[in-house]
């Protein structure tokens, strides 16, 4: 409530309830007027100490990114990117080298910032010796809802995933599929205004591919904006409404999918071979 | 306070729903049933030793559920990855650090009261009388001195990668002060220089877990602790868990976690 109080005068925001989110001016851009933006990387740019201790690793070079509000925003790149990094950057994991990130017009660096973010990271083995309702009720506690709104809220996801019949059973008795939909359950606790998600569908069966598909798509409709990375092109194809291809640590593109599919003339998995050079190489 | 709450509460559930407690506990109880059983002699002093006995088995074990379950604590959130979808929450680190604290603090409390409960029975049940000031003394100085060896169990989890080596470390230390601590001052006068302050420094800067261990009180009826004094170790341990906090904080702050 303190750090409520605190942002809402430096921000000037109004507070009715939850938090309410006012754009900085300067955030609109040509084609975008009047569209709320929810995340924001300036001159983002990450380095590492290299792993052999010599010499650093610039793993984002002067990232620039806006998502609007009601976006599906497919964050695209091959292996080494920039796009993890990124999103750690943004989930305040790890403190960029220069340049600055913002979710709803905060600073990541507020912890604050995260307040209406939901996040599913790839591959998470979530407390095993918890149930999926014990699970959802801590992380809910996390955010400070009330215990009956909670209730009502964890009701909702588990039908939403599928979990109900499990929704008492030890999480170590799930499997890889039930602990993704688990995990997009408790990304989902606090209904979040920006869900980031990372490689959601990694790991999965055609089957539990489709199911989150299915849940992007039911969440895009109630004009939730989704950030998230993938290496499925056809599946972000069918899903973002815009994109962008990072290789190397640098920007290659950010467009709507269906401008760039028109300007290329071919489709995404085309587009993105030819962005990160593979192309290239073949040729030659 | 709440998010520190919430995080306590998930290692509190760790605890009773691993068999860790169980299984020192059921060693403890079966070896101290086992030892009541038999008479040595027919010595009167049985029931002294059965106590000893009994106490120095959940010394053991307090330490063990103590080290073990602080030391994997951030790590088992890391290698699972759970560190990422609770710090993508709004909780700082310094929460983290904490409700893994106060988690791991209360649920050592909880296994102590269920041993000393157990002492309790084993003594009343043999002596026909408890003395009952020491009895709650030395359950209360026994949990705070705790509280030092979980703040020490946590930093050391943010230093060495494994739990396994934090664990051993944390073992070989604790163990060191509560055998050796009250004699390196007398150890340190028999030394040369420089070798003679090297090691009053480390009289002076351990924290001295021997202090907290009033076993005799309760083996050989001695009269209790002043409230006085049991409140100058419980300010004693406090500062000393504090420092050990703070370290595991600024360690932690400014760690890069990558998902």
């Amino acid at each position: 409530m303190w750090q409520r109080l605190c942002l809402c005068q430096v921000k000037g925001f109004v507070l009715a309830g939850r938090w309410q989110y006012a754009a900085p001016q300067n955030n609109t851009e040509s084609g975008s007027k009047n569209m709320e933006v929810i995340l924001e990387t300036r001159d983002l740019r990450v380095e590492y100490r290299a792993q052999n201790g010599q010499g650093k690793k610039v793993a984002v070079k002067g990232l620039n990114l806006k998502v609007h509000a009601g976006e599906v925003f497919g964050f695209l790149g091959p292996n080494g990117a920039g796009k993890t990094t990124t999103m750690n950057v943004l989930l305040g994991f790890v403190h960029a080298t220069a340049g600055d990130a913002y979710l709803f017009g905060v600073s990541v660096r507020e912890p604050i910032a995260r307040q209406r973010i939901g996040y599913l990271p790839e591959l998470t083995y979530y407390y095993k010796f918890l149930t999926a309702e014990e699970l959802l009720r801590f992380y809910a506690r996390l955010f400070g809802i009330p215990r009956a709104e909670a209730d009502r809220r964890i009701d909702q996801l588990l039908r939403l995933v599928e979990l109900e019949a499990a929704r008492k059973r030890p999480i170590k008795t799930y499997s890889k599929g039930m602990q993704q939909r688990v995990g997009l359950a408790q990304a989902l606790i606090n209904d979040p205004d920006l869900l980031i998600l990372d490689e959601p569908t990694s790991g999965l069966d055609p089957l539990g591919r489709m199911k989150v598909r299915e849940i992007i798509q039911r969440l895009k409709n109630e004009g939730k904006t989704v950030f998230f990375s993938s290496h499925e092109l056809g599946e972000v194809e069918t899903v973002c409404d815009r994109v962008a291809i990072i290789n190397q640590g640098e920007l290659k593109v950010e467009d709507r999918v269906s401008a760039l599919v028109e300007k290329h003339q071919a489709n995404l998995e085309q587009i993105f071979l030819s962005l990160i050079g593979y192309q290239a190489e073949v040729t030659a | 306070m709440n998010t520190v709450w919430a995080l306590a509460g998930v290692v509190i559930k760790e605890l009773y729903r691993r068999k860790d407690f169980y299984v020192l506990f059921v060693l403890t109880a079966v070896m101290t049933l086992l030892m009541g059983s038999i008479t040595f002699f027919n010595d009167p002093r049985i029931a002294s030793y059965l106590k000893d006995i009994c106490l120095l088995l959940i010394w053991i074990s307090a330490l063990v559920i103590a080290i073990t379950t602080t030391a994997r604590q951030i790590p088992a959130e890391r290698e699972n990855r759970t560190i990422f979808p609770l710090l993508a929450k709004p909780v700082t680190r310094g929460q983290v650090v904490a409700g893994k604290f106060l988690g791991c603090w209360l649920a050592s409390g909880i296994a102590l009261g269920v041993f000393y409960l157990f002492f309790g029975v084993v003594s009343a049940s043999r002596e026909h009388d408890l003395a009952v000031i020491q009895y709650l003394q030395a359950l209360w100085l026994h949990w705070v001195m705790l509280a030092i060896v979980v703040g020490l169990a946590l930093l050391g989890s943010l230093v060495f990668a494994a739990p396994s080596s934090n664990a051993t470390i944390c073992f070989i230390v604790v163990l060191g002060i509560l055998l050796l601590g009250r004699h390196l001052n007398q150890v340190a006068l028999q030394q040369p220089e420089p070798l003679r302050t090297v090691v009053y420094s480390i009289y002076f800067l351990i924290p001295h877990l021997e202090w907290y261990d009033i076993r005799d009180l309760l083996l050989y009826d001695h009269p209790g602790l002043r409230w006085t004094d049991c409140l100058l170790a419980t300010l004693y341990a406090g500062v000393y868990t504090a420092m050990l906090l703070l370290g595991a904080w600024l360690l932690f702050r400014r760690k890069p976690l990558h998902a």
